[in-house]
């Protein structure tokens, strides 16, 4: 049901790259999973709401209050490369 | 004292260092060695020594230490959720509830194994290789907060803190024959925990007993303006005091323990005998249904793994762990680093989420699951007008063999049968000990409406006591 193309789209939003062996199993696995959640397809949920979360709470808000947060150099503690006081990356042009 | 400190729930050893007959540091130090001399891999990281300083006078907690899942950011401790991606990570700051029990005396023993990013039931996901069930050694402590559990059974640490998505509290605390309970989503910060489902999550105690899950849950909850979705708890969590259930009437979904659930005949059997003994203590027991629940397990695996292909995007080495080059620029950098860092379940899961929010699959799957999750929540509540608890086994089997369900993962989610329900409503469950079957730890759940804890951890301790379940076993092997 999920063949290597779809996998290898689905691999490349999520920026993984898979071995062919991964390939595989992930579109046996993938498609073992998604055979079983396709039974929520019987229900009859027409006029019912999404729930994108449990608890009744809307517009969590706080008073705008300036205060201390992670200094700089804390923040930049654990990054594997910093440069000038920001995290350093490969560039987005090359490759 | 001469006893073994070890032996003490956690509610005793305050109450023992509160009486001036045992001592914090003492007590600590004790359960260091224990945890130093763990063979279950239940231990990421043990603390070097004791805290410098006593507890402060009145501290409600007294210095009994506290085991923390390692997806618990700990302040210059290695924090590392189970997986390489973040190895040898020590966050600049700590997670609010760990922050909120060391300062009620419950300070840092060490940081436990469990499944990569939370992501198993059965703590073999872990890039730190697997815990093992301190009844058994050939078998699974459950997941994802199986390390937890496991230091908990074997005594190796008085309680501990877990997280639980779909079943991750509750579902190894029944295999490994200690207390479980999943608050109400909402009652704790998830401020500070490495996020798996955001929508799910919630911060929960891993216990000896019930009245130590209650003591320890007292100290956890509260609202913390660092998490937007947190609400706190109205009023305090009590000590558990009802011998009796008098009037109190169970549910018992057919859905969860009929046929086609899956449960196994030794669980059933003890679980249909603690009914008998709650129908002695003065409680009504009856079928009921939540017509939905066994559509529950296919709504999770749509909504989870889509939360958590988004909160995964982070990882990607620029900011924290590991970071994998080798030519080419950012988009290949992030890309090496995710496709290395990652364990097989986790790109599953992130594959998974990926493609049910992809285009084309949004309606058919996600849009569809959130139906599936109100449907389910109005279960919950049409079954409460009638019933104060609904009760199932908490998982299907007792604990199986390492290995034998790690090629299957849909076998593998099946574990998650009569947990996941209550995760999707965001209600509060507990999972209680519940006397063995071929020798190993079956395990009783009991659920209730939004923020019935107290009632819950009440019902649970009277049933507890009738059951009249021995861990000592577990601690001895």
């Amino acid at each position: 049901m999920i063949d290597r193309e779809q996998v290898l789209h689905v691999a490349r939003l999520a920026r993984l790259e898979l071995t062919d062996d991964e390939i595989q199993r992930m579109s046996s696995e993938l498609s073992d999973v998604l055979g079983h959640i396709e039974k929520i397809g019987e229900l009859d949920l027409d006029g019912v709401a999404p729930t994108t979360h449990v608890v009744a709470v809307t517009n969590a808000l706080r008073p705008d209050v300036v205060a201390p947060s992670l200094a700089r150099d804390v923040a930049l503690e654990q990054a594997p490369e910093v440069a000038d006081g920001g995290f350093l990356v490969p560039s987005p042009q090359a490759g | 004292m001469s006893t073994d400190l070890t032996e003490l729930t956690a509610s005793q050893a305050v109450a023992a260092i509160e009486r001036g007959e045992t001592d914090a540091t003492e007590l600590f130090e004790a359960y260091r060695a224990a945890a130093q001399a763990d063979e279950l891999n239940a231990y990421l990281w043990v603390a070097d020594a004791a805290p410098g300083e006593p507890p402060p006078a009145g501290a409600p907690l007294a210095g009994v230490p506290l085991a923390v899942k390692d997806l618990f950011c700990t302040e210059g401790v290695p924090s590392q959720a189970g997986s390489k991606i973040i190895e040898g990570y020590r966050p600049p700051y700590t997670a609010t509830v760990v922050a909120k029990l060391a300062q009620a005396g419950a300070p840092l023993l060490g940081k436990t194994n469990q499944d990569e990013f939370a992501m198993g039931s059965s703590n073999e996901n872990s890039a730190y290789g697997p815990v093992l069930n301190p009844w058994d050694r050939t078998r699974v402590p459950g997941g994802s907060s199986g390390g937890s559990a496991a230091a908990v059974a074997a005594g190796s640490a008085p309680w501990a803190l877990g997280t639980d998505t779909g079943g991750s509290i509750r579902q190894p605390a029944a295999l490994c024959g200690i207390v479980g309970l999943k608050p109400t989503y909402g009652a704790v910060s998830r401020y500070g925990m490495i996020a798996f489902a955001s929508s799910l999550d919630q911060a929960g105690p891993l216990t000896r007993d019930v009245a130590d899950a209650a003591l320890l849950l007292r100290h956890m909850v509260g609202h913390d303006a660092r998490d937007s979705t947190s609400v706190g708890f109205p009023g305090e969590i009590a000590t558990p005091s009802a011998e009796r259930l008098d009037g109190i009437r169970l549910g018992v979904p057919e859905e969860l323990t009929g046929e086609g659930s899956g449960v196994e005949a030794g669980v059933m059997d003890a679980f249909n005998a603690t009914l008998q003994l709650a129908q002695e203590l003065g409680a009504t027991v009856e079928s009921c249904h939540l017509p939905h629940a066994p559509h529950a397990l296919s709504a999770y695996y749509v909504l989870a793994p889509a939360e958590a292909s988004s909160n995964l995007a982070r990882y990607d080495g620029v900011r924290y762990g590991k970071r994998i080059t080798g030519g080419g620029g950012l988009p290949e950098m992030y890309t090496r680093t995710r496709s290395e860092g990652f364990g097989a379940e986790v790109k599953r899961r992130i594959m998974l989420g990926t493609y049910s929010l992809s285009s084309g699959y949004y309606d058919a799957y996600y849009g569809r699951a959130q139906r599936v999750r109100t449907k389910i929540a109005e279960d919950f509540h049409a079954a409460f007008d009638a019933f104060d608890f609904v009760v199932t086994p908490t998982a299907p089997s007792v604990a199986f063999g390492l290995g034998t369900k790690t090629a299957d993962p849909l076998a593998m989610y099946l574990n998650d049968y009569c947990t996941v329900p209550m995760s999707l409503a965001g209600i509060p469950a507990i999972s209680i000990p519940n006397g063995l079957s071929e020798g190993l730890p079956t395990a009783f759940q009991l659920a209730g409406p939004a923020f019935s804890e107290n009632r819950i951890l009440d019902a649970a301790s009277a049933l507890q006591t009738a059951i009249g379940f021995d861990g000592s076993a577990g601690r001895t092997r």
